[in-house]
């Protein structure tokens, strides 16, 4: 129960009205358990044959009662159901806010789909704990005791025997409920087993149809299937037996107040009223013994849940500004100049480095290229400038300034990156275009940089222009126009620094090169850094750094590499033979 | 894009051409689906039954201080109760037995319709889809079956039978107690609607939350990049708040709801004190009438609520079930002729007859391709990327019919032969090796029995792969991880040319793989590739040089038409399009990748061409 106590703070902030549904559950409960009471008045005032019973005032009583219990029941649900979807909300941003500050590393780490059962499941078990946990506590807790003590003051004897089979019930639904949990998971378990299978089968379809292995799937298919029937009819059997359990321990109850009460009634020791009250009050304690089993659950589950969820909010995030960040820095007095001085870097799930003793220096204003053979470290190298990944060894440096004194927001304000791979959001071109954007942003902008990005003809033919809504709920772009989609929305920020990482290769090679040569006309003093496969796009950089094995293998411009006869020139060569073959 | 979202769409909760459908999967199983319900109309009796006999134990018993009738009627409560408690327990384990077992045909049909299906389907239909449709959408049917068509009986019985035992205690009175229950009914209903439209606004924007948080956790690197986290967060409470809010507001509903079964319940009782305790002290009616009624109008509740749900049941079943009997209507494109004949061991003769295969209407993948292959012939196929090799390939393999031309297997045209007894001469070996998450051996008999034990070593030493599976823990018993995820890109090479070898071809075709393994791996796969070819016709779409000098013929595919044919020195000295291809692609490279690390994301690609 202990990872609970994380939800203190939360409780604390709606304090006020957790202590009114306290309070609505006390009412509701009071006004429900004195309707028995009217109604033992009235079958005494039969018995004892009194004419001038108030009987259309006891009915009215009664419908009076339950009227006013119910409005403090709703009272009940209004505040402390309410205040459990305000903390599972509360809950759910803070989650995010926690996953925005953890660095891409945690992410390679942790499959999203971990995640996502995290935000979904364990958020709604612990919100069970707050919403009916809470509730159902309270509630069972007052009418228990207050029922109890009624029956006890008008008949202890009876109270006693009619008591004895009720806490089976509690037995019952926990153990029961328990068994029930395990085995659904069971169940649960084996449906995963057949989903995986199922997705093998069809994903291999191709190797099945031909080795001619359909009918042995099918007939595996089918045993795991039979297997999954076998465990839901286990479950099945632990779930029948739930009802009827309940249903014949609390018919044993009002037997033994029937019989027994019915034996007092005829030796004159008791009267008639008070059997119907102890009939009726057994009925009411039923639920309360059902919810203690359930509630006991309830709680172990949120705990457990959040003990998941508190292990990721106590993950701290590994790049973030730290006591070496120097908050003086801003934006406007960095150079575009980058530097690597004899920078390393290895993955913590792999001990070879992927970026081994790398140093370069890029003047403020040049358009340097990357190139090389694909595994060779080319992404990470550029991952290290935003700081994405930080440096295992060595220094980054922009305008002179190793980057991790200058602020995160500042160093990702100068640096404009274009990943490799275009990841866009299901929202319209121009909410991705203006994504990156720190201020409110004009149409003009927008339009300016799809033009540079050299894309905004084609917006423009859609029928609904930017506002077309892009991803799986609308336009599907093709990959060269998501690319340059990300290059506009780069853009849009007006780097000092812009990285291209091979965020052109799905665009053709006219269109790279008018892109490439409006970046440059646009804006004089940027640096760029760019990844390539296409000597084309590379052969006019001042700066060709080829990398091989995480280390600079060459350097040079065109000219002075095509001359080296290494790398670079096998990669022209291989280029110029595509060209050739394309036009045969 | 929009078979996305038919996933969401609930439509209509009655069609009748679907139920009538859906109830010929009850058919095997009538007689229990009729005892079951003639079980259920039974049981429905013995809950009324009681208030009725608590009835006679006051009135016969207590009243008339008759200790041995008030034992007697307490001992029949106690034995109805015993007999419904067995019933409804076994009622629930019968409809769940039934339910069940409708479900693991109808799941088995749709797993074996997949089967049938041609690649041709596979290719426009995401594998996700395809599993949901045996999976969640079977699963769905559950509750029609199991719960839902047995227990209207029992909901309807149970009120006839409440208002049968409450007419024979007192009429009057049962019409007083009735006047609530259509309010009940009105209730119930409308709580039932307004909830369920509720909760569908409730699972959009949990949807959608979902949604929210999986694209920007996917995409947490640009939000980070480009500052944006608090823009995110701001957009993601929005999300957040609007799903809280619209789960407040079926609180709401909630909270009023059951305060107003209450409420009405407690009218009835009202009336029941007011008019039958009127009756009772005129000496009318008896007490034990007024607690039966009492314990009556508690009754009415349960099988109201229940039929209410059903609606739920049935909506659910009718937008799976619909899904579900679309993909059973598709036919497959590639079926066996109607005299499709059985080749036992062909002598492997290939040829081509100017084909021309498109994939779909649009564009040609092969242009009047011609060629021979001889048995036990060896032929490369090379060419650039969409050149149409592959396709070849797949046509041989009869996995899509062509448009015109024909193929033909020792002379037979293929099309005349039934698919398994083609399949089972061919064996593919392909670029992407797929292997099952069973043991080794499996993944090289892919389950034959026809394939032993020592077929199965015979095949892996030949591959030269048996010595580092006998070095396993477990030799041929060893789980190869999901996806084969323990063995090595190059050792899985190996493991499935054991399998093709295993199942002993007629035909081999072989589609090399591109991705860079160490140089002595690369060596075994080398001899592992000469063993394979070995008198034995074989298609090899080829990237490597080494393999190249293997084969006796070469074939040159250029956009879907065959360009070159003849020999590796012949075509060199031909400096047309083998020349160049032979320089771009088979020239050995100068570099080396490194091995892939890490996962996706942000990092290079490094798996290989792409």
């Amino acid at each position: 129960m202990r990872p609970l106590l994380r939800l203190a703070p939360y409780l604390r902030r709606y304090w006020k009205l957790l202590a009114a549904g306290y309070a609505a559950v006390l009412l509701s409960d009071g006004l429900a358990i004195a309707v028995p009471l009217v109604l033992r008045q009235v079958f005494n005032a039969i018995d004892a044959d009194i004419r001038s019973a108030p009987l259309l005032g006891y009915g009215a009583l009664v419908v009076g009662l339950t009227f006013l219990s119910g409005i403090f029941l709703f009272l009940t649900r209004q505040t402390i159901i309410v205040t459990s979807r305000k903390i599972e909300y509360d809950l759910r941003n803070d989650f995010l806010a926690h996953l925005e500050r953890l660095s891409l590393s945690y992410f390679h780490a942790t499959p999203t789909g971990d995640l996502m059962a995290h935000a979904t499941n364990d958020i709604s078990a612990v919100r069970n704990v707050v919403g009916p946990g809470i509730m159902y506590s309270l509630d069972t807790g007052t009418s228990f005791f207050v029922i109890i003590a009624i029956m006890l003051s008008i008949d202890p004897g009876l109270t006693a025997i009619s008591l004895v089979p009720l806490p089976l019930i509690s037995l019952g639904v926990y153990f029961l409920g328990q068994r029930v949990h395990k085995t659904f998971e069971e169940v649960q378990a084996q449906y995963s087993t057949l989903t995986a299978r199922a997705q093998e089968s069809i994903s291999g379809i191709r190797v099945i149809k031909g080795f001619v292995r359909e009918h042995f799937e099918i007939g595996e298919f089918g045993k795991l299937s039979r297997e999954y029937l076998d465990k839901n009819m286990r479950l099945a059997v632990v779930q029948s037996l739930m009802w009827p359990l309940m249903f014949l321990l609390t018919g044993i109850s009002l037997l033994l107040v029937l019989w027994y009460g019915g034996i007092d009634v005829i030796r004159g020791t008791a009267n008639l009223g008070t059997i119907v009250a102890f009939m009726l009050y057994l009925g009411m304690l039923i639920w309360p013994m059902i919810a203690i089993g359930w509630v006991t659950s309830i709680f172990q589950r949120g705990a457990a849940s959040m003990g998941r969820l508190g292990k990721i909010f106590d993950t701290p995030p590994t790049i973030a500004d730290g006591p070496a960040t120097d908050a003086a820095i801003n934006a406007a007095q960095l150079k575009p100049s980058v530097e690597f001085k004899n920078v390393s870097f290895s993955y913590a799930s792999s001990p070879s480095p992927v970026i081994s003793d790398v140093s370069f220096e890029i003047p403020a204003g040049w358009t340097v290229a990357v190139v090389g053979y694909t595994g060779t470290g080319k992404t990470t190298l550029l991952n290290l400038i935003p700081r994405l990944h930080d440096t295992s060894e060595g220094t980054v440096r922009i305008s002179g300034v190793d980057v991790r004194s200058i602020p995160l927001e500042v160093l990702r304000t100068v640096v404009g990156y274009v990943p490799q791979e275009a990841f866009l959001f299901s929202a319209t071109i121009r909410e991705n275009i203006a994504f990156g954007s720190p201020f409110p942003i004009t149409d003009e902008r927008i339009a300016a940089a799809a033009r540079i990005a050299s894309f905004d003809g084609e917006i423009r033919a859609f029928p609904m222009g930017f506002d077309t809504v892009i991803g799986e709920r609308g336009v599907t772009l093709s990959g060269g126009q998501k690319q340059r989609l990300t290059i506009a929305r780069a853009l849009v920020r007006d780097p000092k620094i812009l990285i291209l990482d091979d965020a052109l290769s799905a665009v053709d090679t006219a269109t790279e090169e008018n892109i490439l040569s409006r970046l440059q006309q646009e804006r004089k003093g940027r640096t760029n850094i760019i990844v390539s496969h296409r000597i084309s796009t590379v052969k006019d950089a001042n700066l060709i750094i080829v990398l091989a094995d995480g280390l600079v293998a060459e350097r040079g411009t065109h000219e002075e590499l095509l001359a080296l006869g290494g790398i670079y020139a096998d990669l022209h060569e291989k280029q110029l033979l595509e060209e050739e073959l394309e036009s045969l | 894009m929009d078979q996305f979202h038919d996933e969401e769409i609930l439509g209509k909760a009655y069609d009748s051409r679907l139920m009538r459908r859906l109830i010929r999967y009850l058919r095997p199983y009538r007689r229990h689906a009729f005892l079951a319900i003639a079980l259920n109309i039974a049981i429905a009796a013995l809950g009324p039954l009681r208030p009725y006999l608590t009835k006679i134990a006051i009135d016969s018993g207590i009243a008339k201080r008759d200790g041995h009738t008030l034992l007697l009627t307490v001992l029949g409560i106690a034995g109805a109760m015993l007999f419904q408690a067995a019933a409804q327990f076994f009622n629930a384990y019968y409809t769940q037995w039934i339910g069940q077992r409708v479900i693991l045909d109808m799941r088995m049909q749709v797993f074996e319709h997949i089967h049938r299906l041609s690649l041709r389907f596979f290719d426009r239909n995401p594998v996700g889809r395809l599993v949901t449709r045996v999976t969640n959408d079977i699963e769905a049917l559950n509750d029609l079956f199991s719960s839902g068509i047995v227990m209207v009986f029992t909901d309807i019985f149970t009120i006839i039978w409440i208002l049968t035992f409450m007419g024979i205690i007192n009429l009057p009175l049962t019409l007083v107690t009735l006047s609530v229950v259509p309010f009940l009914f009105y209730a119930t209903f409308l709580f039932r609607q307004k909830v369920r439209e509720s909760y569908r606004q409730i699972r959009i924007l949990i949807a959608r939350i979902n949604a929210f948080m999986q694209e920007h956790i996917t995409g947490m690197p640009v939000v980070q990049l480009f500052t944006q986290e608090k823009k995110v967060f701001d957009s993601f409470e929005d999300v957040n708040a609007a799903h809280r809010d619209a789960n407040i507001s079926s609180v709401f509903y909630y909270a009023v709801f059951y305060p107003s079964v209450d409420l009405i319940s407690a009218i009835a009782a009202g009336l029941i004190i007011w008019y039958g305790g009127g009756r009772a002290l005129e000496g009318a009616i008896t007490v034990g009438v007024l607690i039966s009624f009492l314990q009556y109008t508690e009754m009415f509740f349960r099988p109201i609520r229940d039929l209410s749900d059903k609606y739920n049941i049935m909506q659910t079943a009718m937008a799976s079930s619909e899904r579900v009997f679309k993909l059973l209507d598709t036919p497959p494109a590639v079926v066996d002729g109607r005299n499709a004949i059985e080749v036992a061991k062909p002598r492997g003769r290939v040829e081509f007859r100017n084909v021309w295969f498109a994939y779909g209407d649009d564009e040609w993948v092969l242009k009047n391709v011609s060629f021979t292959i001889e048995p036990g012939e060896s032929v490369a196929l090379v060419g650039h990327t969409g050149a149409g090799k592959s396709s070849i390939v797949n046509l041989l393999e009869r996995f899509y019919d062509i448009q015109r031309g024909e193929i033909f297997v020792d002379g037979t045209e293929i099309r005349s032969i039934s698919q398994e007894s083609l399949r089972k001469n061919i064996a593919v070996v392909m670029q992407d090796v797929f292997l099952f998450s069973g043991d080794i051996g499996f993944n090289i008999s892919l389950g034959d029995g026809g394939i032993d034990e020592s077929r199965i070593r015979r095949a892996s030493e030949m591959v030269g792969v048996h010595e580092f599976i006998a070095s396993l823990e477990r030799g041929y018993t060893q789980p190869v991880g999901e996806r084969g995820s323990s063995l090595s890109t190059g050792q899985k090479q190996l493991v499935s040319f054991a399998r093709a070898l295993a199942h002993n071809p007629s035909i081999l075709i072989l589609d090399e793989a591109t991705s860079s393994v160490d140089t002595e791996t690369e060596l075994r796969i080398q001899c592992a590739i000469e063993t394979l070819l070995q008198g034995r016709t074989s298609i090899v779409v080829a990237h490597r040089l080494s393999t190249i000098q293997h084969v006796d013929r070469i074939i040159v595919l250029h956009k879907g038409e065959i360009r070159e044919m003849g020999t590796h020195q012949e075509l060199l000295a031909l400096n047309g399009i083998y020349r160049k291809l032979y320089d771009l692609q088979y020239k050995e490279r100068r570099g080396k990748a490194a091995p892939p690390i890490g996962r996706d994301g942000l990092r290079d690609r490094r798996d290989g061409d792409s």
